[in-house]
């Protein structure tokens, strides 16, 4: 069966920048945000790495990325992402802010699966990270999962084989570094990834020039989500707790002793 | 508020450590409250908390809900919180929860917030603190829209410690149906107990960077001896073993270190476990990892460069030292 392989995947911060909270009349937002580099969400890019996988696998199989952000970002973020795997953007021209409300998000995200032209439910797999860098809060693919009309969800999926009577394996995270197994019986479903198990594949040009052809209309078709921000949540502060702590250096002490102290300092 | 703790139990029908912390965060809310628990003997694990002074105590259970599923858990919460006519809905962030409560909070009209680390009442209205950007970002906010699920970190509040008797739990019909069904969990599959590295519950959290794979003082690597040590001190200490990103994506370090997995990673796309103790060694770079040990509360690292992003004004104290030399000389001690 080849399958309709939806990735929902927006863009972050790039984790090395430094972020400072600051307030705007539509909530908490960052500092100089607009100008921050920004990549694919990190979980959201594994998704995207395995569905691209999973759709060289399964003959006729195709890959759609749904995306939420501004649209300029979108198009810089789109310039390094096209060049990794094949997939056909689907832009949501909107805030990308970690502050806004998952509910807003998901409703967003849905309108826009659910406008792919030829979509057939019993062919669909929704993938995405099992949390955003940013708001961090593991709610956006369920609430997406519910607006479709989809049962089966996974999350902090690390593994997904595809078993030979159409029905397919998954591994979850559980507690305490074990992994759930499970089987479903098919599409459709929504799959929450955590890291999978493939590497960041290399840029490939070819790939990047086939994508972008699609990329640029796609971006011009962006339909605008004004309606996503903070919705009903009432920020009363969003800062970064000053943690600075005062560091001991100790250069000059033998490994023996270093070696001592520590074991002193792990028995109190 | 009309508040309900919901719970549920795990394979064996008990209740995990993270659902007697819930009934501390709910409790210390200071309002009435309903107790429901779904899975596997829930009617029977409600006595566990027979104490806790709950007004009410709802059950779902069979087995449909003895399976950890999205669907059928979904179902249950949903049948329970109606059953309770509750407009809360305090739970613990277990992975079981945080699957299916987002679900049910869509079916019952609901807001829902996660890793809540804080939660305070203000009259009728509740404050809630949770961290936004992978913990760089502390957000403390309200909402008035009710109902409202949020789902409690663990390790947060202590936990409830409970009295057993009878709570005469009503037991609620989850609704269950052939298409929540489609999803059978087959099994969990977890390391031996000797090869189980990532310890929730451990006081130290031993965290290994990128730097054992790296060539030492005679111009090779000791991935062999870097095993070793670290195993050899995860024996003696009972830590959790932590890892940074360069490590884990490493080829070479997987081959050698099949006690570590992704899963092990902390930090800006791995985990930000609650340890009392954090040991780093070998550990390099900035932000993106040291969210991984934002609530480690005693802080200490081995590493050659004392101006190390993981220890400068984040560790209490940084030793300057060869983390070979310095592990396996603890190691010693410990093995004494």
């Amino acid at each position: 069966m080849a399958y309709q392989i939806v990735v929902c995947g927006s863009l972050v911060p790039d984790p090395l920048q430094t972020l400072e909270p600051v307030s705007t009349p539509n909530g908490p937002g960052l500092k100089n945000e607009t100008m921050l580099p920004s990549v694919l969400d990190p979980w959201a890019a594994c998704a995207l790495y395995e569905a691209a996988h999973l759709a060289e696998s399964v003959a006729g199989s195709k890959v759609y990325l749904v995306s939420l952000g501004p649209k300029a970002k979108l198009q810089q973020l789109m310039m390094s992402v096209a060049q990794k795997v094949p997939f056909e953007l689907v832009a949501v021209d909107g805030s990308a802010s970690g502050f806004t409300d998952a509910a807003l998000v998901a409703e967003a995200l849905a309108g826009a699966i659910q406008s792919i032209p030829g979509l057939d439910k019993n062919n669909l797999l929704v993938f995405g990270g099992c949390a955003s860098a940013s708001r961090d809060a593991g709610v956006t693919l369920q609430l997406v999962c519910e607006r479709l009309g989809i049962r089966d969800f996974f999350m902090g999926v690390d593994e997904f084989k595809v078993n030979a009577d159409g029905s397919f394996s998954v591994l979850e995270r559980m507690e305490g570094g074990c992994y759930q197994t499970s089987t479903c019986k098919g599409a459709p479903a929504v799959i929450g990834w955590a890291t999978g198990s493939l590497p960041e594949p290399p840029n490939n040009p070819r790939v990047g020039m086939a994508n972008m052809r699609l990329v640029m209309p796609a971006l011009m078709k962006a339909k605008p989500a004004p309606q996503i921000g903070v919705g009903g949540i009432a920020y009363a502060a969003a800062e970064v707790p000053a943690q600075k702590r005062d560091t001991r250096v100790v250069k000059d002490m033998s490994t023996d002793d270093i070696a001592k102290e520590i074991v002193e300092w792990l028995g109190k | 508020m009309n508040l309900i703790v919901l719970l549920h139990t795990q394979t064996d029908g008990s209740l995990p450590k993270a659902a007697f912390e819930a009934v501390t965060a709910a409790k210390q809310l200071n309002t009435p409250f309903a107790v429901g628990i779904l899975g596997a003997n829930a009617k029977a694990a409600c006595d566990q908390l027979a104490d806790a002074g709950a007004t009410a105590y709802y059950a779902a259970e069979g087995d449909a809900l003895a399976q950890p599923r999205y669907a059928t858990d979904v179902a249950a919460a949903v049948a329970l919180v109606k059953a309770a006519g509750a407009d809360v809905v305090v739970a613990p962030q277990t992975l079981r929860f945080a699957r299916a409560l987002p679900g049910a909070a869509y079916r019952i009209g609901a807001a829902v917030d996660t890793h809540v680390g804080s939660l305070t009442a203000e009259g009728d209205a509740l404050r809630v603190q949770r961290w936004f950007y992978r913990q760089r970002i502390l957000g403390s906010f309200t909402r008035s829209a009710r109902p409202w699920v949020l789902l409690v970190d663990a390790g947060i509040f202590e936990p409830f410690t409970a009295g057993a008797g009878a709570a005469n739990a009503t037991v609620v019909d989850a609704g269950i149906t052939a298409e929540d069904e489609r999803t059978t969990v087959t099994g969990v599959q977890a390391p031996s107990a000797d090869g189980q590295t990532i310890r929730p519950d451990a006081k130290l959290l031993f965290v290994a960077g990128a730097g054992w794979t790296k060539k030492q003082g005679d111009g090779n690597m000791h991935l062999d001896e870097a095993a070793a040590t670290i195993t050899g001190f995860l024996a003696k200490s009972g830590a959790s073993l932590g890892s940074s990103k360069s490590l884990v994506d490493m080829p070479e370090a997987a081959k050698v270190f099949s006690f570590m997995s992704h899963m092990n990673q902390v930090g800006q796309t791995g985990s930000t476990p609650r340890h009392p103790k954090g040991l780093a060694t070998c550990c390099h770079g900035e932000e993106p990892h040291v969210v991984g040990w934002r609530f480690i509360n005693e802080r200490r690292a081995v590493n050659t460069d004392p101006n190390c992003g993981w220890a400068q004004g984040k560790a209490d104290v940084v030793y300057v030292a060869d983390a070979f030399e310095v592990m396996a000389k603890v190691n010693a001690l410990m093995g004494q």
